[in-house]
């Protein structure tokens, strides 16, 4: 066997088994987490401060003590929790059958000319009307059942996804297409073993994206046409001028967006192991 | 005789900057189970030569016929490795073999993939990614996958071009072994003359713009070829000669 038989990618530090070592190793783990938290840390800081300074008044801008008040009532009587898996579960709908349809779309379009040129017309015109403009007619087709709000989350959630389906896809690299031709591969096992792979960090791109936009579109359409939901939790409050209770949904889903984010990160990570992106330095 | 055969050769592209000839009446005779080696300077038309006897490019004049069959587009009897490996970077070493093979059952494949991993010196990283190779590895890997179908002939497009000095040295012997053991026509591409007289049975010397065959040169040196041989060396120093005289007319003219 010759030289240059080597794995290149070795693991390259011994583990930290040395007392100092590990204190090492935990003190930048301590530093990452408090970078991480810091600024949000900082926002709460100042709010509290400038209440207590009187800088601002409660009715438009409950302190964060109070707005964890809130949160600790809603949370405990359970209204909170109902009213966030309900959501959740509208998203999660929305957003399956926006995925399952972009996929498929964006994997015709990307595969078939034909199919590019007689879809390409009316996406380009519907693509750009705002998923809310389309809350009107949704209540006069669904009213405002369950059905109301699906269909709303599924139209902001499919775009993205179809759009960067059908990028993933386009990006296919050249020099693969031609090592396809010269080993005479069939059509099936070029899809599946050249454009899906070399096509998934485009799509996760796009289901990550889609699953952001599912969750405005649940709380927009909740905030006009619902009994329950977030975004109902939040616009009942208003008219009751409860400004804390709005902040707790506010917080809600953002917490929500984030967290349904970091799964689909996760997700991505575990599929595409191959690829090595930069990371910042 | 059975053979590669290339007549009247000849390739334009259509540029930004207009038409750029890049074959210009190619007339080549490769034998059956012999090792040709090409040699010219970068943008000579060496990649659109083989790229044209694979079948990667229509749109020629001229005629490029195996076993007097013209060739007219790509097929399996023609095996193909590129400067880079183009290792597909989600798939496995098997797998990435595999993906050449059409045919065959399963096991047919199992066996047929470890046959040529053996071969090309790399039955224990099967299961290894692309990622984690070394140049050289990869370029192995995709000879391997290149053969794996059992062409006539193997077209090389300066496989070892970016590899480090000591490699491709270790790759050169290596491919050596594997044409000995295959019985297959070999078709190597390179800049690097000392290549060029260690692996070919002949060398063909390729001039630029526009592209053109200025010389075959017979090596009946036996092997392995011992590069520091006077014979060995002559024979460098006469293709050396050749294009540095070349160089040296166009230097005059342009004065
Ligand atoms: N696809 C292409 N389109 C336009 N010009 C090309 C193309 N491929 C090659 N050429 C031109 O043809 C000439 C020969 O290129 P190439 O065969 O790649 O040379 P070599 O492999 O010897 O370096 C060059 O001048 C190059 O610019
Ligand atoms: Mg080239």
């Amino acid at each position: 066997m010759s030289g240059d038989i080597a794995l290149t990618r070795t693991i390259a530090a011994a583990p930290p088994d040395s007392g100092a070592g590990r204190r090492t190793a935990l003190l930048s783990g301590l530093g990452r987490t408090a970078l991480y938290v810091a600024l949000p840390l900082a926002v709460i800081a100042l709010w509290q401060g400038l209440f207590e300074l009187g800088l601002i008044r409660p009715i438009l801008l409950p302190p964060p003590t109070r707005v964890a008040q809130a949160f600790w009532t809603l949370g405990l009587s359970g209204e909170l929790p109902r009213h966030v898996a309900i959501s959740l579960l509208r998203v999660l709908e929305g957003f399956a059958i926006a995925a399952l349809a972009g996929l498929l779309l964006g994997l015709a379009i990307g595969l078939s000319k034909k199919v590019d040129r007689a879809c390409d017309l009316l996406i380009q015109l519907v693509k750009p009307i705002p998923p809310i403009a389309w809350i009107p007619l949704a209540i006069l087709w669904f009213g405002i059942g369950e059905a109301a709000k699906v269909y709303i989350i599924f139209l902001g959630a499919f775009f993205p996804i179809l759009v960067n389906t059908v990028d993933g896809i386009r990006q296919t690299d050249q020099r693969f297409v031609e090592l396809a031709r010269i080993l005479e591969v069939p059509r099936r096992r070029f899809i599946l073993k050249v454009v899906l792979p070399g096509a998934l960090p485009a799509i996760m791109t796009g289901l990550r994206v889609g699953v952001m936009v599912a969750w405005m579109c649940v709380v927009a359409s909740e905030l006009i046409a619902a009994s329950s939901g977030v975004g109902y939790l939040i616009m009942d409050a208003r008219q009751l001028s409860q400004t804390d209770v709005v902040l707790v949904g506010m917080i809600t889903i953002g917490a929500m967006g984030k967290l349904l984010d970091s799964l689909l990160k996760r997700l991505e990570r575990r599929l595409i192991t191959w690829k090595t992106s930069f990371g910042g330095q | 005789m059975a053979e590669l055969r290339i007549k009247t050769l000849v390739k334009r592209f259509s540029q930004a900057s207009g038409a750029v000839l890049a074959l210009d009446g190619i007339d080549l005779d490769i034998p059956s189970g012999g090792f040709t080696s090409i040699v010219g300077a970068s943008g000579c038309g060496k990649s659109t030569l083989l790229r044209i006897i694979a079948g990667l490019e229509g749109d020629f004049a001229g005629e490029v016929s195996l076993d007097g069959r013209p060739v007219g587009g790509p097929g399996l009897d023609r095996g193909m490795v590129f400067q880079e490996h183009r290792l597909l970077p989600w798939l496995t070493v098997e797998e990435n073999v595999a993906f050449a093979l059409n045919g065959p059952t399963p096991a047919e494949v199992r066996e047929l993939v470890s046959e040529h991993l053996e071969l090309v010196g790399l039955g224990s990283f099967a299961k290894a990614y692309p990622g984690q190779l070394s140049g050289g590895m990869a370029q192995r890997v995709a000879i391997a996958r290149a053969l794996v179908n059992r062409p006539r002939v193997l077209l090389l497009d300066e496989p070892f071009g970016a590899l480090d000095a000591m490699t491709k040295i270790i790759m050169q012997q290596e491919i050596l072994r594997i044409w000995e053991a295959e019985h297959i026509t070999m078709v190597l591409v390179t800049h690097d003359i000392d290549e060029a007289v260690f692996l070919g049975d002949q060398v063909v010397m390729m001039s630029a713009r526009p592209g053109r065959v200025k010389a075959v040169l017979p090596v009946s040196l036996p092997r392995p070829r011992d590069r520091s041989s006077p014979h060995f060396i002559d024979i460098r120093r006469h293709i050396f000669g050749s294009f540095f005289a070349e160089a040296e007319e166009t230097f005059a003219y342009a004065i």
